[in-house]
């Protein structure tokens, strides 16, 4: 066992434990640690945005000498400004010209992108061959996905009461539906029990030194 | 019905206790359960594995801390991967979180193979904007990121002079946490640019990337710290996923057992109503 001499690391495993310490109970520990989080996380998100982002992308080239086009950061930066006149009840309309360009531009390349992704690609990828005799692992496959594609779809078609045949179309797509949704609660279940493992190879790891990972 | 009864009245800290022993016992004493790799993982091998050497690739590090665990092995054996092939690496995050966590990684792993700062490997860092960076990123690397994450302006470093957009890159690989993710770099950049693409996710997210591998829009897919493993398993360079697997299985199948026993509770509890 070597004990890590970081003080910092002492600091994460004391706050790991404060976290752990909430499914026995709330209680004071946890809270300091919540709040901590949540302190230190917006402050280096803002630290973040502004060196990262404010500074290199409008204030540097807006003050440097020599930049081509000074007159382009100062609009934006305009209409980022516009955005805290929402502060101000009187003038606070004028913000809607900025939020009006984000949602603008988001919808423009949200739809182009996923017209082509989500829509042309993944129809063409349901249009598979059904039999294939050289590939009879394949063609089953094909069949599942085409199926499962079809009957989903009538599931979701509620023009038309779920009755007789597509009554029955709508139930195999509620199985597909319910395979796919323990499928993911699976894949949850794993992603939640990757952080305890995390979480735990840094107790024993870093703080604690009794194994190598 | 008393078994029934009995155990809908325990108190849920004994499953956590049992929970925490059966990840921290595997990893104290490990089982060394055998360990498959599976296709989409073999085929997120078998695409970094096919990049030419010397050849440029693009990695996204789309996390933060929250997913370090599943994700930072799977960035570490990708690093590692491009690496041992002489493939060079330029790096950007779209999380606010993510560069440090793959600014280490790069550094660690090529200070290790003898890798060049702005010769074997850049970092970009981090640019707010999130799905609306991707478009512009496939336009113009330096456009987008003018300095890298150090602040040294993308000029100054050799490995950009050779690619400012993904024509002169091999492939793409996106670690992600969620949004923005695979599932928009998909959207965004991979069909526009025509871009070769895998992808390693968090086990959460991993469903809903694998209608874009049957399409054939990822090439591979890496899902949490099973995908981690498997992918540490295929560079034959065993790491922190390898050796949290015990843990992994020893916890979900502990998960398993409850779950049948609440279902033949309530199935029981359904006939005796009858």
């Amino acid at each position: 066992m070597h004990p890590s001499m970081d003080f910092g690391v002492w600091v994460a495993a004391a706050l790991t434990l404060f976290i752990f310490s909430f499914l026995y109970k709330d209680n004071p520990l946890y809270k300091f640690a919540e709040h901590l989080f949540v302190g230190v996380s917006a402050g280096y998100v803002v630290v973040q945005q502004f060196w990262q982002v404010l500074w290199p992308n409008l204030i540097e080239p807006a003050t440097a000498a020599g930049t081509p086009d000074r007159w382009k950061f100062f609009v934006g930066g305009l209409f980022c400004v516009l955005l805290f006149t929402r502060l101000f009840p009187a003038i606070a309309w004028t913000s809607r010209y900025t939020i009006a360009m984000l949602i603008g531009t988001f919808a423009g390349l949200k739809v182009t992108g996923f017209s082509q992704a989500e829509v042309v690609e993944q129809v063409r990828a349901t249009m598979v061959p059904l039999w294939n005799a050289a590939d009879l692992g394949g063609s089953f496959n094909n069949l599942v996905l085409v199926v499962g594609v079809i009957t989903t779809l009538v599931f979701f078609f509620f023009s038309k009461e779920h009755k007789g045949a597509i009554g029955a179309t709508a139930r195999v797509g509620i199985w597909y539906l319910m395979i796919s949704f323990g499928a993911a609660y699976g894949f949850t279940v794993m992603s939640r029990i990757s952080l305890l493992i995390g979480r735990s190879q840094f107790l024993l790891d870093d703080w604690l030194g009794i194994v190598r990972f | 019905m008393a078994f029934g009864d009995t155990l809908e009245k325990v108190d849920r800290r004994w499953i956590f206790l049992v929970v925490a022993l059966l990840v921290v016992i595997p990893l104290l004493f490990p089982l060394r359960l055998p360990l498959a790799v599976s296709g989409p993982a073999r085929n997120f091998y078998q695409a970094v594995e096919a990049v030419p050497e010397g050849s440029i690739v693009v990695l996204a590090g789309d996390f933060d801390p929250a997913s370090a665990p599943e994700l930072m092995p799977m960035t570490s054996s990708a690093v590692r991967h491009l690496f041992r092939k002489n493939v060079r690496i330029i790096a950007l995050e779209l999380w606010e979180g993510g560069p440090p966590l793959v600014d280490r990684i790069l550094h660690e792993i090529g200070d290790e193979m003898g890798k060049k700062y702005g010769v074997d490997y850049v970092n970009l860092g981090y640019k707010s904007g999130r799905e609306a960076v991707m478009p512009s990123f496939g336009n113009s690397f330096s456009r987008t990121f003018p300095n890298d994450y150090s602040g040294t302006p993308v000029g100054k470093l050799p490995l950009m002079a050779e690619a400012d957009n993904f024509t002169k890159t091999a492939l793409f690989v996106n670690i992600s946490a969620g949004y923005p993710g695979t599932k928009e770099w998909v959207q965004q950049v991979q069909g526009r640019f025509d871009v070769k693409m895998v992808s390693g996710s968090t086990a959460v997210q991993a469903p809903e990337i694998y209608p874009y591998l049957q399409s054939g829009q990822v090439l591979g897919l890496l899902g949490g710290m099973a995908g981690a493993a498997e992918y540490e398993k295929s560079i034959e360079y065993p790491g922190p996923a390898t050796k949290g697997m015990d843990a992994q299985s020893s916890a979900h199948m502990f998960i398993v057992v409850l779950i049948l026993l609440g279902n033949a509770i309530y199935f029981s509890r359904r006939r005796a109503n009858r």
